[in-house]
């Protein structure tokens, strides 16, 4: 399509929602004949609202879903700082602040909520807030500094949230509800004593059924308000809060307003579309407003007159937009408000029919006030269905009871089961139907997991990996797990973790067992442990093992049968049977002394040279016998191995950092050559790769890695389980803001715990998965130090980092090692006549015979060109071992 | 040195036992052919054509040498195929081998014999 039929999209609003719009119309293709123009109000790109509250935690870059500001799709722009203050649609344009116009195809609306401040009088002092965006926090933060107590108006999700926040600012807080319960629209009666007794064994004071008749100025504000302010406005800070009916008024030094929130549809009301009765814009099925080139997205819309406060459904309704723009049928016909989250420490769910409104319903309640545990079914008054229910303080059922709830399914003889204590929320031999829904995030069903199974999947991990059960929200893992292990048994089959036929045990029970024993030798293991003699799967499983807890030579005698091809000669072994060379080049910092004796020695043997991916230097075509020499050359000139053939630290990328980058915060290029230096030659359960970005534009690509670094203001965040690859994955973030020490402290606990526990050849993202509790359980052993590991891992990692020394220098110097480094044991001055090299772009490129060249076939390969090739024929006449020897 | 197809072929010694660790191979010029000598745990030794079928490169004496049940075999370094050290046939796949070859010690000499 030539650019000028191209048509533009404007987007009003980029907070998820917005932004979930952008990225399901790139991925679609929407932009391959749309211009997209995002405006943002706010003056960051969108961030994770949900999580905000850890804003104060990891900062505002770790929320970010955009770090750069800028999407990857050049026919993407985005305007952050923007407000659209008009819509004409008759003339299909968008009015800006300043002015300026901006013609549309379509609109779509993604102005969200805001929060509401009921009428009260005083709402508008000092020190008071709403709870919504990151610089609402900023100002929270700023006066918790000096502020002793406050209050949040509102039990709800957000207010409890918000109350959290307040608390865990050293605040002593209050939250004041106008219902008689917390979280009114979720639990009942009694599920809300049950939370409001958690909260308050936290020390935070909940007022229930009161309302907030006035807000109280301090005594500055009265005389400010009578000297100066003509406006009439209240000046000053609040300092009490007095409720109807209540004598004695509740002082507080700040305050915060979280009692819900309404669309935000001023927009589409002067631009005069139709409105919901109670706010929003009214859309239809496809969220297609009464305009047809204006759709409504999020908590702004309101589809069948209903709107959505929650992000789930916004997400849905981004896709479907995306979707009806592409021509595409898909619709919104409604979400699932069950929920499930942890509100201040407290497992609450509430599902279905949680408030028992079905006609003549049945109500099963179980309740442990010491324990402070409070559970509800909702059952059909026939007893045999469960219609909804509420779990507070242990929601582990969640799982299970939600897909019943979906699905109508028949409730077993004893529903009862279902709540009480002993249940494990297995349900006891319950058997959802295949349509059972049992990750509403990614509507994945039992019948989906079964499927995915049946492709081949072998774990709970690999089927959330391949089916995405499981990796939004996490409350159905135990589910997944559960079903996936049923589903196994009922083929007849055991998962097994063995690491092969000669080892009935895992990579990481093995690592346990040779520590514990001290084993020094393969010989001493598999006698002990094993049976038969190994193979190509334990021997360099082993190998590993011993390396991380000896920090001997790889190469040492008794030993070295167990390396794999590349461990073994130190090198890349390639398809023709040649080897490829990679000196470390740390961060990726190099001299132009460094390049000039790389080129050299790739001159002088005749080698094909290459950048790789991690910032070094690849030199390819060496024949083994050749290597002791090449690394002679390199060591001599201050090179070492780069491990490049390891299962081990590759490379720590980095960007150029603030030394050089007027954006960069900090030396990621110093910090990278430490890690690097720190972490070479680390022995592994699979290859490690690291990056260090000096700014959130993350030029080094630092989560897409093992472990990545992104310098911020105030020190470093970190990120792991990061992958390229095959099943590529984006690094979670571990901690944020860290000093230089803490950051290396947690990085040594990191991979120690990967080193010690992964499975071979399981990469950080999916060892991360397989852990009960993923990501959170990797926090709380690195960073909160749950298992008290803390210290010996770090000693681990330090013996490593005081026992490394050049894999390639040992070798060089130790003749009875470089006895394996001949082409032929009776022939060493022969080189194989089978590693052959063609040409290329000016440089060798390896040949592959079909069949084993051999004397008296010379001219088998005279088609050959190029400047190496070696060995083309060899003269008859061999010499025999004596002759050689 | 006799060299022909159908005559027995002498014995050609390569090296000493003690040159090749034990669960490893070396690669030796046998007649202009790259064989493959490996010795196991127990001192036996095995020969083998180094030309890996599948990945038809020279490289089978640089693999690592373990057991299959009780069968001695040899995984190409290249791609891991499994190769019987006595038959030197394929493990995942019989109609796939690798020739093989007479080999034995003699007053700790290996050498290596007629290609069976």
């Amino acid at each position: 399509m030539s650019p000028h039929l191209r048509k533009k999209v404007v987007v009003v609003g980029h907070g998820m929602v917005g932004h979930r719009f952008v990225t399901a119309a790139i991925e679609r293709g929407l932009t391959e004949t749309h211009d997209i123009v995002v405006f943002g109000e706010e003056p960051r790109p969108a961030y994770d609202r949900v999580a905000l509250t850890s804003f104060f935690e990891v900062g505002a870059e770790a929320l970010s879903f955009l770090p750069s500001g800028v999407y990857e799709d050049p026919r993407v722009t985005l305007r952050t700082g923007t407000s659209v203050i008009e819509i004409d649609r008759a003339a299909q344009t968008v009015m800006l602040a300043d002015g300026e116009e901006m013609a549309y195809d379509e609109l779509v609306l993604a102005t969200g909520a805001a929060p509401f401040v009921p009428p009260v009088p005083g709402a508008e002092l000092g020190n008071v807030f709403v709870y919504r965006t990151i610089e609402d926090l900023e100002a929270i933060r700023e006066a918790a500094k000096t502020a002793k107590s406050g209050a949040v108006i509102g039990g709800g999700l957000l207010g409890l949230e918000a109350a959290n926040a307040l608390h865990q600012l050293g605040v002593k807080t209050h939250v004041v509800e106008l219902a008689p319960r917390l979280m009114a629209v979720q639990v009942d009666d009694a599920g809300g004593n049950t939370l409001k007794r958690h909260i308050e064994k936290l020390g935070l004071t909940v007022h229930t059924g009161v309302m907030t008749e006035s807000i109280a100025p301090d005594s500055v504000a009265e005389i400010s308000v009578v000297d100066e302010d003509e406006s009439g406005v209240l000046d000053g800070k609040v300092s009490a809060l007095k409720f109807k009916d209540v004598e004695e008024p509740l002082p507080i030094d700040m305050l915060v307003f979280s009692a819900g929130i309404r669309p935000r549809d001023a927009l589409a009301r002067a631009a005069g579309l139709d409105l919901a009765e109670r706010g929003g814009v009214l859309v239809d099925e496809q969220c297609r407003s009464s305009d047809p080139h204006v759709w409504a997205v999020g908590e702004c819309a309101a589809p069948g007159g209903r709107m959505y406060g929650l992000v789930a459904p916004g997400y849905d309704m981004a896709e479907v937009v995306a979707d009806a723009l592409l021509g595409g049928a898909g619709t919104f016909t409604g979400a699932d408000m069950s929920t499930k989250l942890k509100l201040l420490g407290v497992d609450v769910a509430s599902f279905g029919d949680a408030h028992g409104t079905t006609d003549e319903c049945l109500e099963l309640t179980y309740s442990d006030a010491v324990a402070g545990v409070y559970k509800k079914l909702v059952i059909s008054e026939d007893g045999t269905r469960l219609l909804g229910g509420v779990l507070v303080g242990d929601a582990s059922a969640y799982g299970l009871l939600r897909p019943m709830v979906a699905s109508g399914i028949p409730l077993p003889e004893n529903p009862e089961e279902l709540i009480l204590p002993q249940s494990t929320g297995g349900g006891g031999g319950i058997q959802l139907p295949p349509e059972a829904q049992i990750c509403s995030c990614n509507n994945v069903t039992r019948g989906d997991i079964e499927a995915a199974v049946d492709n081949g999947c072998e774990s709970a991990a690999d089927v959330t990996k391949s089916t995405k059960a499981g990796s939004t929200c996490g409350s159905c893992k135990v589910q997944v797990k559960k079903i996936v292990e049923d589903y196994f048994t009922a083929q007849g089959k055991t998962v097994d973790t063995s690491l092969c036929e000669h080892f009935k045990m895992t990579r990481a029970e093995l690592f346990d067992v040779v520590l514990i024993h001290g084993y020094k030798t393969f010989d001493q293991i598999i006698e002990a442990h094993g049976t038969g003699r190994g193979c190509d799967l334990c021997k360099p499983a082993v190998a590993s093992i011993l390396a991380s807890q000896l920090n001997g030579h790889v190469l040492a005698k008794e030993n070295r049968k167990l390396q794999d091809t590349n461990d073994a000669y130190l090198a890349n072994l390639q398809k023709n049977g040649s080897y490829s060379v990679v000196p470390r080049i740390p961060g990726g910092e190099i001299t132009p002394e460094g390049l000039i004796v790389i080129g050299e020695v790739a001159k002088e043997f005749g080698l094909y040279t290459k950048i790789t991916g991690g910032q070094r230097i690849d030199m390819f075509g060496a024949r083994m016998e050749d290597l002791p020499a090449i690394w002679k050359r390199l060591v001599d000139a201050g090179f070492e191995s780069g491990h490049a053939y390891g299962k081990s630290l590759r490379t720590v990328k980095s960007c150029v950092g603030s030394t050089w980058c007027r954006y960069g915060v900090q030396d990621s290029v110093g910090l990278a050559i430490m890690l690097e230096t720190r972490y070479r030659g680390l022995r592994s359960p699979h290859k490690l790769k690291g990056g260090v970005s000096g700014c959130a534009r993350e030029c080094a690509e630092a989560r897409g890695k093992d472990f990545g670094v992104i310098a911020t203001e105030k020190g470093w965040n970190l990120y792991v389980g990061g992958n390229g690859g095959a099943i590529p994955a984006h690094a979670q973030l571990l901690a944020g803001d860290l000093s230089t020490e803490e950051l290396v402290s947690y990085l040594d606990r990191f991979l120690m715990y990967y080193v010690r526990t992964a499975d071979r050849l399981q990469r950080t993202s999916t060892w991360i998965d397989s852990l009960d509790g993923g990501l959170d359980r990797v926090r709380e052993v690195v960073v909160d130090d749950v298992l008290g590991l803390g210290t010996e891992l770090e000693a681990a990692m330090a013996a490593h980092v005081d026992g490394y020394f050049d894999e390639w220098k040992a070798t060089i110097e130790d003749p009875e090692k470089l006895k394996r480094f001949v082409s032929f044991v009776n022939a060493p001055d022969i080189p194989d006549p089978n590693i052959s090299f063609g040409s290329t772009r000016g440089q060798i490129v390896p040949e592959v015979g079909e069949e084993p060249a051999a004397v008296g076939r010379s001219g088998a390969r005279d088609n050959q060109t190029g400047p190496v090739s070696l060995g083309s024929s060899i003269p008859i006449g061999l010499p025999t071992l004596e002759e050689t020897r | 040195m006799t060299e022909t197809q159908t005559q027995p072929v002498t014995y050609i010694a390569v090296c000493r036992l003690d040159d090749i660790d034990p669960e490893t191979g070396i690669a030796a010029l046998v007649r202009g052919e790259a064989v493959a000598v490996f010795r196991t745990v127990d001192d036996r030794v095995f020969a083998l054509s180094n030309f890996d079928p599948y990945g038809h490169a020279s490289v089978l004496a640089r693999g690592i040498v373990g057991t299959r049940g009780e069968v001695p075999f040899v995984a190409s370094p290249l791609l891991k195929q499994p190769f019987s050290l006595e038959t030197g046939e394929c493990l995942d796949d019989p109609s796939v081998s690798v020739a093989t070859y007479e080999v034995d010690v003699v007053d700790g000499e290996v050498r290596v014999g007629a290609r069976r």
